[in-house]
């Protein structure tokens, strides 16, 4: 019983920081091009980062 | 890509005075000289008097583009639509989904303007006046604004699921009341506020109907919520056994997740309009009278004014050519491979490319009076005379919120009345009629399977752009073909067969590459790429309409077009062709076609021994036409079609209740597009045809079109099974719940698995690919 006490704030915690990580993420603007994002890991990053090449 | 594609795409700003070879260079007009103003359009006031956005039009209408906020459905449409046409004034009141605009049209003054805003405003909308940079704002906030509460909800509900999986557990074991107390209250806390959070965005809607007396899908779904957490909360204030935190929870978490999807499906669609801004937003070059250029956006070019193109350059208003010979690509407009040469006096459109020389324009028309504006138009009107396509989700929401309600409140009464319950208990068990109801499964059955549909036709280079394109998909029977650039490939190739005559001598392709090479020309790009890599000759000039020259000690070498290598005409040969002659040798000819698309016969085959009937319609003159249709037999086809006969073509085709695909790339398709069912455009096309049409795909080859129809019925089917799914839960709960023996375990059981096996159905979608690759 007295387990639960601590348990229960602790796993509330650590589910709330995966929360705040996530609306972190999503302010920063970390989702506002999934499809881009998509892409972008194909681009070789030795080339000019202003000028992407086309990746289709 | 070619020039002529990558020129279309239209994304980069042209060089100015790049390629034109001969010419001095301060003939070409370049940069814009430091007293050029910013290439802004002046900022609209930011005022909300609608007045000043009504225009009025030449038959005496007024006119308003509204954007309207908070429709999501196919029944917000009926409702503003329909409460504008019941004023008299109103001549015309049409609402489009997806670019939420709404276009008003009506006798009388300007002013009131203000009221039919306020009809909108009062049916629980907002309206704001047209403006695309609002529009695209909002639509991004209210994405991210879905996405926090996703968030919240996911995390909410796992945490909950925790307590209640333990308070489940306690059931078949000794857990005491104090311990299961302290879990409910554990819940409660972390469960109310995630529900008055990341429940808004169906509250807020609820409300708004409910306030303007109407109802939607968004009713039941937050009086199910509100309920049951208001019941599980006194349920925890006097220490009952059940608490329904954990249902309402992941309810909204569930149908969040559809939601979410469901708007981001229509992204596509968004970013294919800002394309279409775009278009008209290049700056166009102005010759003053004193002499001197300025740079200006196309809104502020007035008839009269002279502008300047550079070769390469998309020409920036409808004119006339006062100075200047070229060959203009109008391709995008006619669907004509050929470019014509033109020289002063002759018109030119907005959006065409000028190949190879600079010009200077008179221009004659402007904006809406362009030949652009009149295509947008002819493309509204087709998209207005178009019904209205209902959704399958949409048709279903529409019998079932009434049909919840009346079996919640029969509950209710029915447990009071024969059962002489008190009314907490009648209440609990109504509430669990709505809870185990709650559309859940449903809310996900059809997003499920149209984002796996979407991620797999991705995967294949086809975007899917309006959400309701897959079920609009899944029942055609035709498929109409445009020829320029979509059954071709838009780009001439050198003919090397023998059956089109002599193969050119690999020596003199090598030399008359040589002067090719400093044209921008397709014939000549054609040349250059047939022939193995040169050097560029020196000293060639080019004469626009005509061809190249070069002087060498031996004489002239002339690369051009059969007047100009002075050949003398003749009848037995037809096609884009190319003539070199040398001095003392006689004249060599290239010839050229637009070549099919190397898929093109195997995909129509396949069309048809699907049942499908493959219809032909272009732009283009009758004999290229006629050659194409019998390369790939097809037996219906129509050469020189302008737009507006393109789309009675397919209004008759619909008459003959045919659901037809319509597939096209030029500015000159754009409004068959839009007529169509159902449209696809190649991602080379003009902005505005991949606006208009449901899907883009990408890539040389044409067998898209048989893989999007294929996806679009296999979805089809899985749609139908799901909803199937979802209805069979409800026949099996809802007695369990009118009878009162619904716990929250078997709530959230039931409604769990239902959702499972709507997106485990759905997934089946994405193997199928694999099996099948």
């Amino acid at each position: 019983m007295s387990g639960i006490l601590y348990l229960i704030p602790i796993a509330l915690f650590l589910g709330g920081l995966g929360l705040v990580a996530f609306l972190w993420a999503l302010r920063s603007g970390q989702f506002d091009d999934l499809d881009g994002a998509a892409h972008r890991i194909l681009f070789d990053d030795d080339e000019d980062d202003k000028a992407p090449r086309d990746p289709l | 890509m070619t020039a002529v594609a990558t020129a279309a795409a239209g994304s980069k700003p042209a060089k100015a005075g790049g390629c034109c070879a001969g010419k001095p260079a301060s003939d070409a007009p370049a940069a814009a000289p430091a007293a050029a103003p910013p290439a802004t359009p002046a900022g609209e006031p930011l005022d909300t008097d609608l007045g000043a956005y009504v225009v009025i039009g030449d038959n005496g209408l007024a006119q308003l583009h509204l954007m309207v906020d908070g429709i999501h459905c196919g029944g917000c449409i009926q409702k503003i639509e329909g409460a504008l046409k019941r004023l008299p004034e109103v001549e015309t009141a049409r609402l489009n989904l997806t670019t939420r605009r709404l276009l008003l049209t009506w006798h009388g003054a300007a002013a009131r303007a203000a009221d039919f805003a306020k009809t909108v405003s009062d049916l629980g909308y907002r309206a704001v006046p047209y403006d695309p940079a609002r529009l695209k704002s909002a639509d991004a906030e209210e994405e991210a604004a879905l996405l926090r509460c996703m968030a919240v909800a996911g995390f909410a509900a796992a945490n909950v699921m925790l307590l209640s999986v333990s308070v489940w557990s306690g059931h078949f074991q000794d857990m005491d009341q104090i311990t299961r107390d302290l879990m409910h209250w554990f819940s409660a806390l972390i469960a109310l506020p995630a529900i008055l959070y990341a429940g808004r965005p169906f509250f807020q809607s609820a409300w708004a109907a409910l306030k303007a007396r109407h109802t939607n899908m968004d009713v039941p779904i937050s009086l199910a919520v509100t309920l049951a957490a208001g019941m599980s909360l006194f349920e925890t204030m006097r220490g009952g056994p059940h608490a329904y935190f954990d249902s309402a929870i992941t309810l909204l978490f569930f149908l969040l997740v559809g939601r979410y999807l469901d708007r981001r499906a229509r992204g596509r669609a968004r970013s294919a309009v800002e394309r279409l801004l775009a278009l008209g937003a290049t700056a166009v070059t102005v010759l003053r009278r004193d002499g001197s250029q300025v740079l200006m956006p196309p809104e502020q070019i007035k008839p009269g004014f002279t502008v300047l193109t550079a070769a390469g350059e998309r020409i920036g208003a409808d004119g006339a050519v006062i100075d200047g010979r070229s060959d203009i690509d109008t391709s995008l407009i006619s669907g004509e491979t050929l470019p014509q040469s033109v020289a002063p006096g002759d018109k030119v459109f907005a959006s065409t490319v000028n190949h190879s020389g600079p010009l200077k324009i008179r221009v004659t028309a402007v904006g809406e009076d362009t030949l652009l504006g009149e295509i947008v138009r002819l493309m509204e009107m087709a998209e207005q005379r178009k019904a209205r396509f209902v959704g399958v989700a949409e048709r279903v929401a529409r019998a079932y919120a009434p049909a919840v309600h009346a079996l919640a409140l029969a509950t209710f009464i029915g447990w009071l009345t024969l059962m002489a319950a008190p009314w907490q208990v009648a209440l609990l068990n109504a509430v669990a009629v709505l809870i185990i109801t709650c559309p859940c499964a449903l809310g996900l059955a059809v997003p499920a399977v149209q984002v796996i549909a979407s991620g797999r036709l991705l995967r294949r280079g086809i975007l899917l752009k309006t959400a309701t394109a897959l079920e609009r998909l899944a029942e055609v029977d035709t498929v109409v073909f445009d020829k320029t650039g979509t059954l071709t490939t838009g780009r001439l190739e050198l003919l090397t067969d023998a059956a089109y005559g002599p193969a050119p001598d690999p020596a003199d392709l090598e030399q008359a590459a040589a002067l090719a090479m400093v044209s921008r020309h397709p014939l000549a790009r054609a040349l250059v790429r047939a022939a193995p890599p040169v050097a560029a000759a020196d000293g060639v000039e080019e004469v626009p309409g005509s061809g190249l020259r070069l002087e060498t000690p031996a004489g002239e070498l002339r690369l051009g077009s059969r007047a100009w290598c002075g050949v003398p005409e003749d009848e037995t040969t037809a096609g884009p062709e190319l003539w070199f002659a040398r001095p003392g040798e006689a004249a060599v000819r290239f010839a050229f076609q637009d070549s099919l698309r190397d898929d093109a016969v195997a995909v129509v085959e396949a069309l048809r021994r699907n049942g499908t009937e493959v219809a032909l319609l272009s732009g283009d003159r009758q004999p290229t036409v006629e050659a194409v249709a019998r390369q790939l037999g097809i037996a219906r086809w129509q050469a020189d079609c302008r737009p507006d006969e393109k789309c009675a073509r397919l209004a008759e085709l619909a008459a003959e209740g045919r659901k037809v695909l319509m597939v096209g790339d030029g500015l000159n398709d754009a409004p068959a597009l839009a007529a169509a069912s159902v449209s696809l455009s190649p991602s080379s096309a003009a902005d505005v045809s991949q606006t208009a049409a449901d899907a883009v795909f990408q890539g040389e080859r044409l067998a898209p079109v048989v893989e999007l129809l294929a996806v679009a019925k296999a979805a089809d089917r899985l749609v139908k099974q799901n909803l199937f799914l979802s209805f069979a839960y409800n026949v099996l709960t809802i007695p369990i719940a009118v009878m009162g023996f619904v716990t929250p375990l078997i709530a959230a059981l039931a409604m769990s698995s239902s959702s499972l096996v709507v997106v485990g159905n759905a997934l089946r979608l994405s193997r199928a690919r694999q099996t099948s690759a």
